[in-house]
């Protein structure tokens, strides 16, 4: 960029050199002494594009959907960022998705309504999409595309990155084990999450996964101390969904410390394809470059999934598992491995991403692929929902594999691996003996069976239920765990 | 020139071929990793290309007159319509010697530590590293002489590469040819020249420590032979139940979070094999960091040395570019079969053989080929019967022995064993061990379900566990496969009658199973008396418990109560002797066998007396 402005300096006298005679110049080189009034000088005359006129190409060959098609025009690139300007002025953002010798495919963010096909400006851009980034993002809210929606300006800054960050070398990479304490204790005693680490939750529609992810963010230690930040990727939520989030940091008071990205239901579906990039790309600038602990969440990546979806059929792409296409791997992969630590630096990237399982099918495509990437996930159980435990966490589906390396003498307490696997161990008992209540009928079971349904009931309604703002310490949850299994002992 | 450029003075032909007559096409479309290219120059099918003037690294897969296929193992945005693909007449190789060992690469042999030298802690594009060292210098013995007849991957010296590997030095030349001139002991770096042969049409050929292989090749060898020794792990289920010979083929199908990842490290850690090859095909990054962070500090249980000494890992995490995920199994493969050839069994976990699959579906897909099952190209048999294909112990050209073994994990799509990649493998591997959800959600690790698992290979090997280890060592284990196959049985009727309504003999029955159960298959991977146990412990423990299932059968047949039994605590007992024996106090089993002998004669003997 530093040498793109040089450039642009040098262009600037070269023109008026070139333009003005001898005595002209040195009059305005008197007044122009000083490099800010230059620059200022260069800004305007690129801002109003005299320096560098990009072509713009007139029509379109077909709108399908969020995509366009136009003949292929000389030096185009792969995933170059496209603007289309239409026949009112208005502007959308897009980029190349296919290339072609003949034929370019252009998916538009904020999709193709009131685009003609005759009377619309393209304009290739020359580089692929880019995030300013700037400290000044805090507090602020962005659309999905990562554009200010606040009414509080553009975001000034020099720094631009690509969304689509490059991978980070495993051995660069530092292996998790600090644990954050998030005060819930089916998290904290049975699967502990450990900063840097991504883990999902897996819900179903109507589940209260909000209300838990509210409930990390507003109890867990990672919010200690200043160095720490909020970054909110939103993907096809609701407007209320999106209120309540932002209610819940106003009272807390953590307001300033939330970047917001936020694609409502009712926005272009094709630029959820976007947030979570967006998102991810601010979040790895607050933490790699400026040292922040960065805790990500991204609701809701089944809305995601389907934008991807939306896009891949209408490109003609063959399609995979349930319509899905053949890179959704890939693609979540992309998205799920940008959480973790770097070894010398100094901020870190916890990921809590929000997926609600269609159907409550667990082996979904989209909980599938999402469960062979994360590092464990949290899944919601209806029954325990309608039973009325809150939070419903279902703890035999649910996992932490990070849990293992941050717990235990030094982390929490020394017996904590020793009680989890004996809560589970103990819960996996209770199904087997509810099982067999429902054929035998309660009274007709064993004595060691009538002790595991009421360890059940207990750790149910004593261990998993929490009250809203109750926020257990980790000596509290192992001292429970301790004293449930005492039932069965 | 992605290696050839690396060190010019060795592959001088090839460079000036290149220079002189450059095989050139130009890009005509761009489909995510798939460009297509037209243009006059001669590629031939698997030809890796150089793509624009950015060098990113890309394979030919498919050619139609005078347009090529191209799959490109880096990212393609930035890349435009007319630039240049510049073939390099060579397929894509690994070069292999000293310095493999220890070492972590991405998919495609690039080792990641120059990597990050080079671009930093995130992976650019177009960055070129040799799979070695070519600046290390090694302490090299001849062990050939002067006028001794050579040929291929015949022995010329050794140098130590780690404290536990001691690589071999082979001819590279592949017909007959005479030592004329070999190095003194001394240090040489890989590229020096360590000896000087004479063809038989007369040429002179130097010849030194590196040799280039296409990954795709099997390395050839004399003869295969029958699998007879076992691989053995330190696992109780898979080294008693199911275990795997020395150069066979093993698969761990399971869904998330059953520990297919963790069971590959287990294996890695303390399977007897001399060398082991981690590839982590498409899996999470801090899994390849954790395995860097725990390897070098653990040490092997035979030489105390820490096992990274004998480790080579692959990484090519999800987030990396799809078809080195796809390449990553072939450079994993290729590199063990380099250490086969000096004669050492090797062992390659692969995790995970589904992203494998998924890659090649991935670029399938992209190909518009007609799909067959669930999306997966309808070559996905074929090329899982290949790979599989190359395990196997064999006899090498150089008269050593070697082998390699092979267990890849599957990672199931919705947990569903009759998926396509679970299937097909399933055809072509010995040994499955297939992990059970519920298990794993009773935390019972390893979750190898013994219902469904099975080893094709215990025929074969039960003449090395009599001749090692006891001459009833079969005969145990098919007891204990019967008493777990009873319990299924009398727990498939329990549920529908009740535990109370059978009889003792039957309860007797389901108690031995669970202590077999939970005292003998289920082992704690992160308690250090259990996570590694020998042989000879895992005979004796069998032994007990069915010692234990012997003596408690008569007591019952004199109808003495199962409770009266179960209130000695030997059931109990058992369940901790693998957390309490430490594994060179095999005495302390013995003294077990005797308490269990003498409790349950006492209790016969009080018995008596009440009646």
């Amino acid at each position: 960029m530093a040498e793109f402005r040089f450039c642009s300096i040098l262009y600037a006298y070269k023109i008026l050199f070139l333009v003005f005679s001898t005595k002209a110049r040195k009059k305005i080189y008197n007044a122009a002494r000083c490099y800010s009034t230059i620059y200022k000088l260069v800004c305007e005359l690129l801002e109003r594009k005299v320096l560098f006129m990009k072509v713009k190409y007139l029509g379109l060959e077909q709108i399908n959907g969020p995509l366009v098609f136009i003949k292929t025009p000389k030096d185009v690139s792969f995933e170059e960022q496209v603007q289309i300007t239409l026949k009112n002025g208005e502007t959308r953002i897009g980029n190349v998705l296919r290339l072609d010798k003949d034929i370019t495919t252009i998916q538009v963010y904020k999709g193709t309504d009131d685009i003609n096909i005759k009377n619309v400006q393209t304009e290739f851009m020359g580089e692929p999409l880019r995030l300013k980034l700037s400290p000044l993002m805090l507090g602020r809210v962005f659309d999905g595309a990562g554009n200010p929606i606040d009414g509080l300006g553009e975001i000034n800054a020099r720094l631009k990155r690509d969304i689509n960050s490059n991978p980070i070398n495993p051995i660069a990479r530092k292996y998790p084990r600090n644990y954050i304490h998030t005060g819930i204790s089916a998290i904290d005693g049975l699967m502990t999450i450990i900063r840097g680490q991504k883990i999902p939750i897996f819900s179903g529609s109507g589940l209260n996964h909000n209300e838990l992810a509210e409930r990390i963010i507003r109890q867990s230690n990672i919010t200690d101390g200043d160095k720490f930040a909020i970054v909110f990727g939103l993907m096809g939520a609701e407007f209320e969904t999106a209120e309540f989030y932002r209610k819940s940091f106003e009272e807390n008071g953590v307001l300033s410390k939330v970047v917001m990205f936020q694609n409502l239901s009712n926005d272009a579906s094709v630029e959820r394809v976007l947030t979570p990039k967006v998102a991810l790309t601010c979040a790895e600038y607050l933490a790699y470059d400026l040292g922040y602990q960065v805790l990500t969440v991204l609701t809701d990546m089944t809305s995601y999934a389907e934008a991807l979806r939306e896009v891949s059929t209408l490109k003609g792409e063959i399609p995979s598992r349930k319509g899905y296409p053949g890179y959704l791997y890939s693609d979540f992969a992309s998205i799920y491995e940008r959480a973790g630590m770097i070894e010398g630096r100094e901020g870190s990237i916890t990921q809590i991403p929000i997926l609600t399982m269609p159907n409550d099918d667990i082996a979904h495509p989209i909980p599938d692929l999402t469960g062979y990437i994360t590092e464990g996930q949290i899944v919601l159980g209806r029954d325990l929902y309608q039973k009325g435990i809150n939070p419903p966490i279902d703890i035999l589906q649910s996992l932490s594999r990070l849990m293992k390396d941050g717990i235990g003498e030094g982390f929490t307490r020394k017996d904590h691996a020793e009680l989890s696997n004996k809560i589970f161990s103990a819960y996996s008992k209770v199904q087997d003996a509810r099982a067999l209540a429902t054929v035998l009928g309660e009274a007709d079971l064993s004595e060691i069976d009538k002790k595991y349904i009421k360890f059940g009931e207990k750790f149910e309604n004593k261990f998993l239920n929490q009250g809203t703002y109750e926020n257990r310490s980790i000596d509290e949850t192992l001292d429970l765990m301790k004293e449930l299994l005492k039932i069965v002992e | 020139m992605w290696e050839v450029r690396n060190h010019t003075s060795h592959f001088s032909h090839q460079y000036t071929k290149g220079m002189n007559n450059m095989q050139k096409k130009y890009i005509i479309s761009i489909d995510g990793p798939v460009i297509l290219a037209k243009g006059e120059g001669d590629f031939a099918m698997h030809d890796i290309v150089h793509i624009s003037s950015k060098k990113i690294l890309g394979e030919v897969i498919k050619l139609n007159r005078d347009t090529a296929t191209i799959q490109s193992y880096e990212d393609t945005s930035g890349l435009k319509i007319g630039e240049e693909v510049i073939g390099l007449e060579e397929s894509l190789s690994i070069t292999l010697g000293p310095g493999i060992i220890s070492n972590i690469f991405d998919g495609i042999g690039r080792p990641l530590s120059s990597l990050k030298d080079i671009d930093g802690d995130f992976i650019k594009r177009g960055s070129s590293s040799i799979s070695i060292d070519l600046n290390r210098k090694w302490h090299f013995i001849p062990t050939a002489n002067i006028g001794d007849k050579v040929s291929l991957n015949s022995i010329l010296g050794k140098v130590k590469e780690t404290d536990l590997i001691t690589n071999k030095i082979m001819c590279t030349y592949k017909g007959e040819a005479k030592i004329i001139e070999i190095a003194q002991e001394g240090e040489y770096t890989a590229k020096d020249s360590i000896a000087k042969v004479l063809t038989e049409e007369g040429k002179t050929i130097e010849l030194n420590m590196i040799q280039k292989w296409p990954v795709r090749k099997q390395k050839p060898y004399d003869t295969r032979m029958s699998l007879t020794k076992p691989l053995i792990t330190g696992q109780r289920v898979i080294d008693s139940l199911f275990p795997i010979a020395k150069g066979g083929t093993a698969m761990i199908p399971g869904g998330f979070g059953t520990g297919k990842t963790v069971t590959q490290h287990q294996l890695a850690k303390w399977s007897d094999a001399d060398i082991i090859v981690y590839i982590g095909c498409g899996e999470r990054g801090n899994e390849m960091t954790e395995v860097l962070e725990d390897f070098p500090k653990l040490n092997d249980p035979k030489s105390g040395k820490p096992l990274m000494q004998r480790t080579v890992l692959i990484a090519n995490t999800s987030n990396m570019p799809v078809a080195a995920r796809e390449a990553s199994i072939y450079t994993g493969i290729t590199i063990a079969e380099y250490y086969r050839d000096m004669g050492y069994n090797v062992a390659i976990m692969a995790d995970s053989t589904s992203r494998w699959a998924e890659a090649l579906r991935e670029i399938s897909g992209r190909l518009e080929e007609m799909p067959a099952e669930e999306g997966f190209p309808s070559y996905l048999p074929s090329r899982l019967s290949e790979f599989y294909g190359r395990a196997g112990e064999v006899k090498n050209l150089n008269g050593t022995q070697g082998s390699v073994t092979i267990i890849g994990a599957v990672s199931p799509q919705g947990s569903d064993f009759s998926e396509p990649v679970t299937q097909n493998t399933k055809r072509f591997v010995h040994v499955f061990w297939g992990l059970k959800r519920d298990l794993a959600y009773s935390r019972h690790y390893p979750a190898i379900d013994w219902n469904i698992s099975y080893s094709e290979y215990v025929d074969g090997l039960s003449d090395w566990f009599e001749e090692n280890i006891d001459s009833d060592f079969q005969d145990n284990r098919r007891k204990i496969v019967e008493i777990l196959e009873k319990e299924n049985e009398l727990q498939e009727i329990a549920k529908v009658v009740g535990q109370d309504v059978l009889s003792d003999d039957k309860k007797l029955t389901l108690e031995v199973a669970e202590a077999i159960r939970v005292g003998f298959l289920r082992q704690n991977s992160f308690s250090e008396i259990d996570t590694y146990v020998p042989i000879e412990k895992q005979y004796k423990m069998m032994q007990t418990v069915l010692l234990i299932n012997d003596r408690a059968l008569r007591l019952i047949e004199k109808s003495i109560p199962l409770s009266e039994i179960k209130k000695t605590g030997i059931f109990e007992e058992y369940k901790e002797i693998k957390n309490t024996v430490r594994n060179e106090e095999l005495e302390k089993i013995d003294e077990f066998d005797m308490r269990v002998k003498t409790k349950l004669k006492k209790l016969e003997e009080d018995y008596k007396e009440h009646i």
